[in-house]
């Protein structure tokens, strides 16, 4: 990869540790994927912001980047924001040690200038650039979604990547960046009944497992889609599911163009319970989890609409972005899920929080099979998966 | 004892020094699963429970969480990361992973003749990475190895 002068200088330390490990970071990539030179972006959503999972290590490094960064008078380059942290500030955690170390991460990045974002949804709740715009998403969701909804360009970053793409403001031109990429060469043939946002994350955790950068699906939408196309639950569903199981940064639905298909797969009822069972072992659970991805005001919306005059008979914890809880306060569907029993975070999401762990419950109840594959390999804890439909339809009083 | 040696000219990616037991697997990683003891928590991997510390890690690539970086990051700080890393096709996760961490990684285009060797027997693999070319050397041993193979 082609590095100008200036790159130059910046990997050779001029400007201070901090943009030399960023520039060592991007370099690497872009050896690895054959990038010619580095490109603007207009936008970094990092991830690696929860003291849970990047611990000790991740916490001295970044403290160690954004001294650096504050030394030589430096700033994040480009817009840039965070994913969710490990708890939720506004009700604390009973662990001091963890909200101690915690905290320190979240001054960490915010004396680089990133904005404390604390969501996974940026393009839900915000102002990001329009279609056909570089940027540099980390969360795997997220990166997906802007490549295949929005018509936005990112590679499904890394937390590093997308940290080195805030302080330089640049990306190596490779992979889904270049457009002769953006094409799949697997489609998957739908031959089953995808009806809710539980049969679509399915398909999308089947897909991810066949490891390419990007995937074509066709599938029938008519119990999927609203006015604007696929409906957003839907869409969220798919790209969480898709970016836990794999490496694909993007997908295409019903593409008129498949030239480049050169493998075509059959999804049928009999994968999709295969993959159900690989996730959800249990017929029970002790609480119920809404969220990963977080909640937006659609789903805050529908739930609520659910829930009239039902209340959740065990405990049920929602997980939504705080733009979206503010709102929702407003309106009046916090009330509505707090009335119905459930507890409402924000800031932090269900992946990998210490606020679901084995020492309260054995087992789950979620509609989200990001969470599922998390919760049941990382927290150890069982799952079942079910719609939020049938959630509320099996769980309340 | 050593019984066969062989070397493969590879894709540097970040340069440095590293040798040890090969840990071989076909299936991709979620780096996330790899705790500060550098052993794999993934009850879903064939590696699950398994050390990749002191070894060189042969894997395809990373698959899953964006923040898996950190985790091998996390393991090199405690003295407990692979020596090296040997990949089929390096992605952003590993090759980020890797460069803070002063990991050696380098891609592999005979990657399933490697992987026929890891299979075959307990093979130790030393590898060297500069600036613009890489290579490992494989030695076979027909004696039981101290690593593995899946």
């Amino acid at each position: 990869m082609q590095l100008s002068r200036e790159e130059e200088d910046a990997l050779d330390g001029k400007y201070g540790e901090a943009l030399a490990t960023a520039y060592r970071i991007l370099l690497a990539i872009g050896n690895a994927m054959d990038a010619d030179r580095l490109i603007p972006v207009r936008w970094a959503h990092i991830s690696g912001v929860n003291y849970n999972t990047i611990g000790d290590a991740g916490l001295a490094f970044l403290e160690e980047m954004s001294e650096d960064v504050v030394e030589n008078n430096l700033k994040v380059r480009v817009t840039s924001t965070l994913n969710p942290m490990g708890y939720d500030p506004l009700k604390g955690y009973h662990d001091d040690r963890f909200v101690e170390k915690q905290e320190r991460i979240r001054r960490a990045y915010e004396a680089m200038g990133i904005i404390g974002s604390y969501t996974c949804i940026p393009y839900e709740v915000l102002p990001i650039p329009a279609g056909g715009e570089h940027v540099s998403f980390a969360e795997s969701n997220a990166a997906i979604y802007a490549n295949s909804i929005l018509g936005l360009v990112t590679n499904k970053e890394s937390a590093l990547s997308a940290l080195a793409s805030a302080l330089t403001g640049k990306a190596p031109y490779s992979g889904l960046r270049v457009e002769e990429a953006r094409s799949a060469h697997t489609m998957i043939d739908v031959r089953h009944e995808v009806k809710d946002e539980l049969d679509i994350a399915l398909l999308g955790y089947y897909a991810g497992k066949i490891n390419e950068p990007c995937i074509s699906f066709r599938l029938g939408l008519e119990s999927l889609t609203s006015r604007d196309g696929i409906a957003i639950i839907h869409a969220k569903a798919l790209c969480s599911a898709l970016g836990t199981s794999g490496s694909a940064g993007m997908f295409l639905i019903n593409h008129a163009g498949s030239d480049d298909v050169k493998h075509r797969i059959e999804y049928t009822a009999r994968d999709a319970k295969t993959v159900k069972d690989e996730l959800s072992d249990e017929d029970e659970g002790d609480a119920i989890v809404f969220g990963s991805p977080q909640l937006g005001m659609n789903e805050l919306k529908m739930l609520a609409s659910m829930l009239e005059g039902k209340r959740f008979r065990k405990r049920c914890l929602l997980f939504c972005a705080r733009h979206v809880y503010e709102e929702a306060r407003r309106i009046g569907y916090i009330d509505a899920m707090e009335h119905a029993g459930v507890e409402v975070y924000s800031d932090c999401c269900s992946c990998l929080t210490p606020l679901i762990s084995r020492d309260d419950v054995d087992s789950v109840i979620t509609n989200s099979v990001k969470a599922a594959y998390y919760l049941k390999n990382w927290n150890r804890v069982g799952v079942c998966l079910k719609s939020m439909r049938e959630i509320v339809r099996d769980e309340c009083i | 004892m050593s019984m066969y040696n062989m070397e493969m000219l590879c894709k540097s990616i970040v340069k440095g020094y590293g040798e040890g037991y090969a840990i071989a697997t076909y299936e991709p990683i979620n780096l996330l699963s790899i705790d500060t003891n550098g052993v794999v928590n993934d009850s879903a991997h064939i590696l699950n429970g398994k050390s990749v510390a002191g070894k060189v890690l042969v894997f395809p690539n990373a698959i899953g969480s964006s923040v898996g970086a950190y985790r091998l990051y996390a393991a090199k700080m405690s003295g407990n990361a692979p020596t090296a890393v040997i990949c089929s096709k390096v992605d952003i996760i590993t090759a980020s992973a890797c460069a803070i961490s002063n990991m050696p990684l380098v891609e592999c285009a005979e990657y399933d003749r490697l992987m026929g060797l890891c299979s075959s027997s307990s093979i130790y693999i030393i590898v060297k990475a500069d600036a613009t070319k890489a290579s490992i050397s494989i030695r076979m041993e027909e004696s039981e190895g101290k690593e593995s193979k899946i």
